[in-house]
């Protein structure tokens, strides 16, 4: 496959997706290649948390600002995947009693809005929470489905006309000179290689755009920031909680979806596709989560997994081992002024909640180097349909008792109310119409798609289900089903082993025996494995 | 030294503890007679990771729930099932308002208050069918459920000049709860219940008290339902502190205070503690004492077959089934019920929408009863002997009853 275009982007992350968005409304003809699927990476795995800008206002003031403007655009932009959760500052018990007034004038000057609230009341709104705080704050954070954040915009840049393929991974950058014109690579699906030539191609890959500017043959350090969550199996909290004092570790509870998320770590990993989850960071996570909800280790770890901060570290500004005071804030390198290399930006480091701004300055700098002044319009543009909500967690019920789900049915064929995924009740009619868009038979896309097989059982109950209607739907061969599977089911226990004590562990348990004992999946014929980009390999 | 204590995870968060093992869907008796209700499961642990505690509720099939409990009871892993339905059904009613039906089934106490009062005309507009169906249209009350006669006189009444209340010593100390359905409707059962701690030379004192709240619970009427929860605890508490054991034949109102003011309504209070430590159903208490050897034991024997159905409140409060081993040692043939339930779980099958439900949940025992036959059938719980007899045409008695027989050697 061989074709052209005017903007070529690498990385289906919110950083790409936001510049295809941007690009394509501007008119300009646009690709984005991705790898592996939406939010494969490191969208895909962070904590749910839409900044109010609170946690940098002090280390980071510039960063503060931006989150709170952004968070104010993206509420009313794409309503559909924020959750108005609001937030929390609280000073625990062994946070340092200065730091609150610090914080509260810091946020006046960086127009972060704040209101200073009794211990008291935060404590009647979330119940769990460590009734010895002293001082609690309300700011406007949110939580953020990036799953669905990222396919609301996949679907904006298609309606744009702009292309975005996925599970096209790039091998190689084609130069002429010193101008780059395009890439080759391969379809990671079909095994067919294809060529692709851009006026300009703007590296968003994140934790490994490192990897692409060398295909370029520039040097960018991007030092991959791991960083640990644990998903606890229930909303513990309906409001974000963020510990008052410099930003550390373990001191952030999100509630998102249907769980709530305690994060996170920061170590640096020298492998953006290769790291552990240490027993050390998971006891950190735990401890620390006792400091904010007292009974924290009596309820239920979920999973457990680590996403890779793309942190940009100045190569002439070396020796800054702790990656947590690395800047947060983006940088956009000009190649041509940089490294004498034309026809490539790169953005790296940021946040999600700035996804919007920093795609905004990349395409601004990409118009100016193609010498076409287009102005931008994604603050005045919808993602979402005009008539959509922001997202509470009852939405999928209400919808399914809408529905009249528990009226039995009277035909043989199996009701498209049926639930396949009771945990995230997802239901069959979801499933089948994913399948008649994606045409994707890799489990882990229902599941970045649907939620699938992510709740208490982890797809102990929904993974031989939804299989069965993905081998019926795309009628695959057995073998090829089997291994979508299997390969699944090893995915979701990865991220069960961590945490693989009390209730997880005796759910686990279960589980296996439906699987191994009961289905005898060891023994099932299998095909080669469709390839997947592995973006984890736990030891 | 009490013999159970209070549960320490709120009941919400015990939703945690589910695998979704599917125990409860399969013993669910609903579940397997309605296909409105989807199962114990779908409307328990699973729809609450998606509730929100300032939201209003989306629910609308877990009302199929009938609270009977059987889940909570089978389940391996201890997630409070039916105490979380009952918490979630009260938010549909927040969010739709209360219906008069629901209101005025919750009001057990005011009804036998105004019943008594008016006694006998009150038992009359019950049987008038036209009215009835009025009822059922304009209430949803089902015009074919049966309702009790109010007796002629109360037990608080009855008591006051019993031999009992002038006791002044004994071995132990009862002060006795007696329910709307002893003191308005069957004053026999509460009678005999006073007979058994003669027999055992207990002194018995009858505290003020009002309705447990139950019928108000499980018609979603929390507010009200605490009030009267908060009005016991305060008049019971008083005893405790002197020396005196709680003790009620009617299973439900002894687990309504035992478990549902905590579990359910979420009252934490120290004297609650203090009361529902110390609060047994008569037949926990009679265990207790025969197990110590200081229960009166001469019974005299005498053959019946009964079928004895032990109602899902007795299961719940989770001490065996005494009252069957006893009437075994009275010499009788003890059948026991296979079925978890009735069907009309409390007020649940009185409700147009769910008196044909209720009817298919109580069919096995029904057909149990009409295979075995007997004279009797014995029955802790009062709205499950109303259902069983207006069901079978048998006599369904308590089984206090039947042990105050066994102390005198003959029946009433």
């Amino acid at each position: 496959m061989k074709l052209s275009t005017e903007i070529l982007i690498l990385g289906g992350g919110a950083t790409g997706l936001g510049a295809a968005w941007d690009a394509a409304l501007r008119g300009f003809k646009t690709v984005l290649l991705e790898k592996g699927d939406l939010a494969h990476g490191t969208s895909g795995r962070y904590h749910g948390l839409l900044h109010s800008g609170g946690r940098y206002v002090l280390r980071d003031p510039q960063s503060a600002r931006e989150c709170a403007a952004e968070n104010a655009l993206l509420r009313r932009l794409m309503p559909s995947c924020i959750e108005d959760t609001g937030g929390l500052f609280v000073t625990a018990p062994a946070d340092p009693a200065d730091y609150a007034d610090q914080f509260f004038a810091a946020c006046k000057t960086c127009a972060v809005p704040v209101i200073e609230t009794s211990p008291a009341e935060a404590l009647q709104r979330e119940p769990l929470l460590n009734p010895k705080i002293t001082r609690a704050f309300r700011v406007e954070d949110a939580s953020c489905d990036s799953f669905d954040a990222l396919h609301l915009l996949a679907r904006a840049v298609r309606a744009a006309n702009g292309e975005v393929m996925l599970r096209h991974r790039v091998t190689q950058i084609i130069r002429s000179g010193n101008r780059i014109v395009g890439v080759t690579g391969e379809n990671l699906v079909t095994g067919e290689s294809f060529t692709i030539y851009a006026d300009i191609v703007l590296n968003c890959a994140g934790a490994w755009a490192g990897r692409i500017a060398a295909m370029a043959g520039c040097e960018v350090k991007v030092t991959p920031g791991k960083g640990l969550m644990i998903a606890m199996n229930s909303r513990l909290v309906n409001t974000v909680i963020n510990r008052c004092k410099p930003p550390s570790d373990g001191d952030i509870i999100v509630p998102v979806g249907t769980v709530s998320v305690i994060g996170t770590t920061d170590t640096a990993v020298p492998n953006p596709d290769k790291y552990a989850i240490e027993d050390w960071e998971v006891e950190l996570l735990m401890a620390e989560g006792e400091q904010i909800i007292p009974s924290f280790r009596q309820h239920r770890a979920l999973r457990a997994w680590a996403g890779v901060r793309p942190l940009y570290e100045d190569t002439k500004k070396e020796e800054q081992k702790d990656s947590r005071l690395m800047s947060r804030a983006h940088a956009l390198l000009d190649h041509e002024s940089r490294d004498g290399v034309a026809g490539m930006l790169s953005m790296v480091g940021g946040k999600f909640t700035t996804f919007r701004r920093m795609a905004q300055l990349l395409v601004d700098t990409a118009c100016a180097k193609l010498g076409a002044e287009r102005k931008c319009l994604t603050k005045d543009t919808l993602i979402d349909s005009p008539d959509a909500k922001l997202h509470t967690v009852s939405k999928r019920l209400a919808s399914l008792e809408s529905n009249k789900w528990h009226v039995a049915s009277s035909t043989a064929q199996p009701p498209s109310h049926q639930i396949i995924c009771e945990c995230e009740l997802v239901t069959r009619a979801q499933i089948e119409s994913h399948l008649r868009e994606s045409g994707s038979p890799i489990l882990n896309d229902l599941r970045r798609d649907l939620r699938l097989g992510m709740g208490p059982c982890q797809a102990g109950f929904c993974a031989y289900r939804a299989v069965g209607i993905i081998h019926e739907t795309l009628q695959l061969a057995p073998p090829i089903s089997n291994s979508q599977l299997l390969q699944f089911l090893q995915e979701r226990w990865k991220g069960e082993r961590p945490v693989m004590w009390g209730h997880s562990l005796r759910s686990l348990e279960f589980d296996l025996h439906i699987y191994r004992n009961l289905l005898g999946v060891d023994t099932l014929p299998v095909e080669r494995e469709i390839e997947v980009y592995p973006t984890e390999q736990t030891s | 030294m009490p013999a159970h204590s209070l549960p320490s995870l709120s009941t919400q968060i015990t939703s945690d503890l589910c695998i979704k093992c599917n125990i409860c869907a399969s013993a669910c008796p609903v579940a397997a007679a309605a296909d409105r209700f989807p199962g114990p499961k779908a409307v328990g642990p699973q729809a609450q990771r998606f509730r929100h505690p300032r939201l209003p509720s989306p629910d609308k099939s877990l009302d199929y729930c009938s609270g009977c409990g059987v889940c909570s009871l089978v389940c391996p892993h201890g997630v409070q099932i039916a105490e979380m339905n009952a918490i979630a059904r009260a938010e549909i009613f927040k969010r739709d308002g209360l219906p008069l039906r629901n209101w005025a089934l919750g009001r057990s106490e005011l009804l036998g208050k105004v019943g008594s009062l008016f006694w006998p005309l009150s038992n009359v507009p019950f049987k008038i069918k036209p009215l009835r169906v009025v009822i059922e249209k304009v209430m949803g009350i089902d015009a074919r459920a049966r309702f009790p006669d109010f007796s002629r006189g109360t037990f608080r009444a009855w008591f006051k000049r019993s031999a009992a209340a002038k006791r002044t010593m004994g071995a132990r100390k009862v002060a006795y709860f007696h329910g709307c359905a002893s003191n308005y409707y069957e004053p026999r059962i509460a009678q005999a219940a006073i007979e058994v701690f003669e027999r055992n030379q207990i002194k018995v004192a009858l505290p003020e008290q009002n309705c447990c709240g139950l019928p108000m619970q499980s018609n979603g009427d929390f507010e009200s339902a605490r009030v009267y929860a908060r009005n016991n605890i305060r008049k019971l508490a008083r005893w405790v502190r002197e020396g005196y054991d709680i003790v009620g034949a009617s299973t439900s109102c002894t687990l309504a205070i035992k478990h549902e003011y905590h579990a359910v309504l979420g009252i934490d209070d120290p004297a609650l503690e203090l009361v529902a430590t110390n609060t047994y159903d008569i037949f926990e208490y009679l265990a207790m004492l025969d197990d110590e050897g200081l229960l009166n034991t001469r019974f005299v024997k005498r053959a019946e077959t009964v079928v004895y159905h032990a109602p899902c409140q007795q299961r719940t409060h989770g001490f065996g089934r005494p009252a069957a081993d006893f009437m075994r040692r009275f010499g009788f043939a003890v059948i026991e019920s296979k079925a978890d339930c009735c069907g009309v779980a409390g007020t649940y099958g009185l409700k147009k929408e769910k008196y044909d439900i209720a009817v298919a949940v109580g069919q096995p025992l029904f057909q149990q009863i009409a295979d075995e036959n007997p004279n009797r059938v014995v029955c802790d719980s009062e709205t499950c002997r109303w259902w069983i007899e207006a069901h079978t045409g048998k006599k369904a008695v308590h089984p206090i009853e039947v042990m105050a027989e066994a102390y005198r050697g003959r029946r009433q």
